[in-house]
């Protein structure tokens, strides 16, 4: 029940994106080419503000804030450079629904598709944090970068054609589990993003920098960035790990059994509730907590990739030959 | 517990004089307590129990496949025992593994029990009295109103109840020796201690899910049984064809059940993706009534906290095999295991030990089962998983099969030496289609008559599931509650502006927990400075009649 023009459609669309997104990175360059060193004084932007997932009171600082960077020209880039990353996020969208209309179901029945998933939703959490804090504008190019690599290697390597899933996918909580893991996935791909920035960016002697180093946003700010996406993307992570184990229960008989995604799910749990409580611990504050966070980040990533691709396990619906 | 070993004498040169032996131990093990209770430990233990957890999905676990286990001691002899004695193919129960796990709940109850007990007392005592210089305080900021310092705390207070804050007023110059230091009437607010029950419900939930698990496996049994349409099994540990069951089961107390299956259905997509498997079942107590229901994948059977599943399916094979003499066994049968699960391309074997006319002349067939066969040079293989063309490649011996001797062999295939000793001599072989036959040289016939689906049966009983998921609940709600809210507290002080009837209110605030609070204070006073000059407006124009807007 495979619509083909839909499908060949879909895989228009990835192209697309990852054009409209190179557009943007290059516009994400400029900026940084054109910005000149900011004053000490204005880095002192609630940066993540929009992530407080409590939704209670949100710093009012989306009214045009303080020219951060001094020249009117890196502004105009930043702009532009986050319109652009906004109509490729749309097109990228586009590739999944059209994906999923093809093959009449969830468009994330595979690895190619979870992986696409994934890389959009960090898209989407960066523009929504990046139209929130214009400061967040100046790690563009980190987020935007990674993202394009990753949907290279993901439509070389990982591309499988619009089809029907097994049996054992066909269930509600596909929608559920999948949806969650997605999620928290994007989500801590930007966290692990700013915390690699935060890592750059507080060594010793960054601040007196020049260069590309000393136009990232103020250490304080990428860590608080990092945090508070790591505190959004933990429940959801838990949420899609828990959903896992109701799914297991239905589908394998037992609700967890150290299947090999199963111990990296839990693995990752256990990196974030450290570098959670990391975060709040002295001694374990600043660069020792990122780097928890950047490790959470690589266990996430073997996970996807190692786990699907080498290991044998009852998850092995990547659907890569 | 490793941790709280008694004190080495050496360690600390203690002076004659010093306390008693009894007490230096009861201090040393304090130290141990607080070490071992102190965020960073937990930290490290949380990174143990991740980094525990590594091995036991890169080796092959026991628990999950014995059979890659047995490969991977085949593929690595001499590794693999170093490794098996480490525990690291039953790294889940194993016990460093529950060291980990145990040294980090034990922190964790170190840590947890006592904010218990001190958050109950917090929730019972009104907020602190405000601290003496409120204008220190990070979150700080003065507000002026004509209004009397009474009326201006009164709209104050209003403000905040309304933002569901506790308030407390006290009178400073009351709670203060009067002098020139007296301080103003003051007001303690706050809220959010769901942050802080959120967060010890969190971990309790952890205890909770943790107990729940170890229950399930104390209690718990699974077992599993190959089922070809048309026959059945009963909830007993003999019928099962693997079975594993927890320390503490009694297999007198099984529930009593027994599962016939009917009919077992495939159905495929057109690119031969499995789309649904199905079972028709028939199940009750072994004399009651029968009930019937169909299960399926995502769809088990639940019945009295137990549940059976369709894990997996296959062919069986139907045979008739006729003697020399005429005599004729019908639907002789046997589930082939699927070694494809694509094409699902079987192998099994049919042992008939009863068949001939002693021990030196059983009979068996092994052999390949193809639901869409397709001949190639003589070779057999199968093309589609739906039995469009099913088609056997058998090979029959005849002679001793060895199941007597004691000696524990697989169903699915024969002994293999038992062929080497010359005891099991091959006596034919052909590919059959349905309704063909294969002539032995005594004159025995083996006819393919065709095939039955069988479904791979599962029985699952695990006590602790639904406590289990009760607490993973619970656990996800503490979380929620923990990270998503805030923990306030507002102080403010009336003094007096210095020339008569006006106030000038100290505010401060304090947050733990929810991100940037500047902005938000900023908002609060804000608020504050607007209803005070609206209450000061409606003061002074008319103090009997409330202002219309």
């Amino acid at each position: 029940m495979t619509d083909s023009s839909l499908a060949a459609l879909s895989d228009t669309l990835y192209s697309v994106s990852v054009a409209v997104y190179s557009v943007a990175l290059l516009a994400f360059c400029a900026q940084l080419a054109f910005g000149r060193r900011r004053e000490r004084a204005r880095e002192l932007v609630g940066a993540g503000a929009g992530a407080a997932p409590g939704g209670g009171v949100l710093v009012d600082d989306r009214a045009p804030a303080p020219v951060p960077d001094g020249t009117a020209t890196a502004t105009r880039w930043g702009g532009i450079a986050i319109g652009v990353t906004a109509i490729g996020a749309l097109t990228h969208a586009a590739v999944l629904l059209t994906r999923g209309l093809a093959a009449g179901r969830l468009p994330w029945g595979n690895m190619y598709e979870f992986a696409t998933a994934v890389v959009l939703v960090a898209v989407v959490v960066y523009t929504v944090l990046a139209l929130r804090t214009p400061n967040l504008r100046h790690i563009g190019v980190f987020v935007l970068g990674p993202a394009i690599l990753a949907l290279v290697a993901i439509g070389l390597g990982l591309y499988t054609e619009a089809g029907p899933v097994v049996a054992a996918l066909k269930s509600a909580w596909l929608g559920v589990h999948v949806t969650a893991a997605i999620l928290g996935f994007g989500i801590f791909m930007v966290s692990g993003i700013a915390s690699v920035l935060y890592l750059v960016r507080s060594r010793p002697g960054a601040d007196s920098a020049t260069g590309l180093v000393s136009r990232l946003p103020a250490a304080g700010a990428l860590d608080r960035l990092a945090h508070r996406t790591a505190v959004f993307g933990f429940p959801v992570w838990t949420f899609a790990v828990i959903a896992g184990a109701i799914w297991a229960e239905a589908s394998w008989g037992r609700f967890w059994a150290w299947d090999p995604k199963e111990t990296w799910s839990f693995v990752a749990w256990v990196v974030y509730a450290a570098y959670l409580h990391a975060r709040s611990t002295a001694g374990w504050r600043g660069r020792p907590a990122a780097w928890v966070n950047v490790v959470g980040l690589a266990v996430m990533i073997f996970n996807l990739t190692f786990v699907n691709l080498v290991s044998t396990g009852l998850h092995s619906y990547a659907g890569v030959e | 517990m490793t941790t709280t070993a008694p004190p080495r004498p050496t360690s600390p040169p203690s002076p004659p004089s010093g306390p008693s032996p009894a007490r230096r131990a009861g201090a040393l093990l304090l130290r141990w307590w607080r070490r071992l209770t102190a965020m960073r430990t937990a930290i490290i233990l949380l990174f143990l129990l991740a980094l525990a957890a590594v091995p036991g999905s890169l080796l092959p676990q026991r628990a999950l496949s014995q059979n890659n286990v047995r490969q991977y001691f085949t593929d690595h002899p001499d590794l693999a025992p170093v490794l098996d004695r480490l525990y690291l193919f039953d790294v889940f129960s194993s016990p460093w593994f529950a060291a980990v796990y145990l040294l980090l709940f034990v922190s964790l109850i170190g840590c947890v029990v006592p904010r218990v007990g001190e958050h109950v007392r917090a929730l019972r005592t009104p907020p602190p009295p405000a601290p003496g210089n409120l204008l220190r305080l990070p979150d700080s900021g003065r507000l002026a109103t004509p209004l009397a310092p009474a009326a201006a705390l009164d709209v104050v207070e209003e403000e905040l109840r309304v933002r569901r804050f506790r308030v407390v007023r006290r009178d400073g110059a009351a709670s203060t020796p009067p002098g020139p230091a007296a301080r103003g009437p003051e007001l303690s607010a706050e809220k959010g201690h769901l942050k802080e029950t959120g967060n010890l419900l969190f971990h309790l939930s952890l205890l909770a899910l943790l107990l729940g698990l170890a229950g399930g496996k104390m209690w718990g049994y699974e077992g599993s049984i190959l089922v070809t349409e048309g026959q059945g099994f009963c909830n007993t540990f003999q019928q099962y064809d693997t079975y594993s069951a927890g320390p503490l089961v009694d297999s007198g107390d099984l529930n009593s059940l027994c599962v016939d299956l009917d009919q077992f259905r495939a159905e495929y997509e057109e690119n031969l993706t499995a789309s649904s498997f199905t079972a028709d079942i028939r199940y009750g107590e072994p004399s009651g009534e029968d009930q019937e229901t169909t299960i399926g994948v995502n769809d088990p059977l639940r019945i009295d906290g137990d549940r059976v599943y369709v894990t997996g399916h296959g062919f069986s094979p139907v045979f008739t095999v006729t003697l020399p003499d005429g005599t004729e066994f019908p639907e002789i049968f046997a589930p082939f295991l699927p070694t494809d699960q694509r094409t699902l391309a079987s192998e099994g074997a049919l042992k008939l030990p009863d068949l001939g006319q002693g021990q030196e002349e059983q009979l068996a067939l092994e052999g390949f089962f193809a639901p869409t066969g397709l001949l190639q040079g003589g070779v057999l293989t199968s093309v589609d998983p739906r039995p469009l063309a099913p088609q056997v490649a058998i090979i029959a011996y005849q002679g001793y099969l060895g199941l007597d001797s004691g000696l524990p062999q697989s169903v699915y295939s024969l002994d293999a030496t038992q062929i080497e000793r010359g005891r099991l001599s091959e006596v034919g072989a052909a590919n059959l289609s349905v309704g063909e036959s294969l002539d032995l040289p005594d004159g025995t016939q083996v006819t393919f008559t065709g095939y039955k689906e069988f479904a791979a049966l599962q029985y699952s009983h695990d006590p602790g599931q639904l406590w289990v998921l009760g607490a993973a609940i619970a656990l996800l709600t503490g979380l929620l509650g923990l990270l998503l809210l805030r923990r306030e507290r507002v102080f403010v002080r009336a003094g007096s502006d210095g020339d008569g009837g006006g106030t000038v209110l100290s505010l401060a605030s304090l947050t733990r927990g929810g991100g940037e609070s500047g902005p938000r204070f900023t908002a609060l006073s804000d608020d504050l400075r607007d209803a005070l000059a609206t209450a000061a407006a409606r003061t002074a124009t008319d103090p009997e009649v409330p202002s219309r807007d």
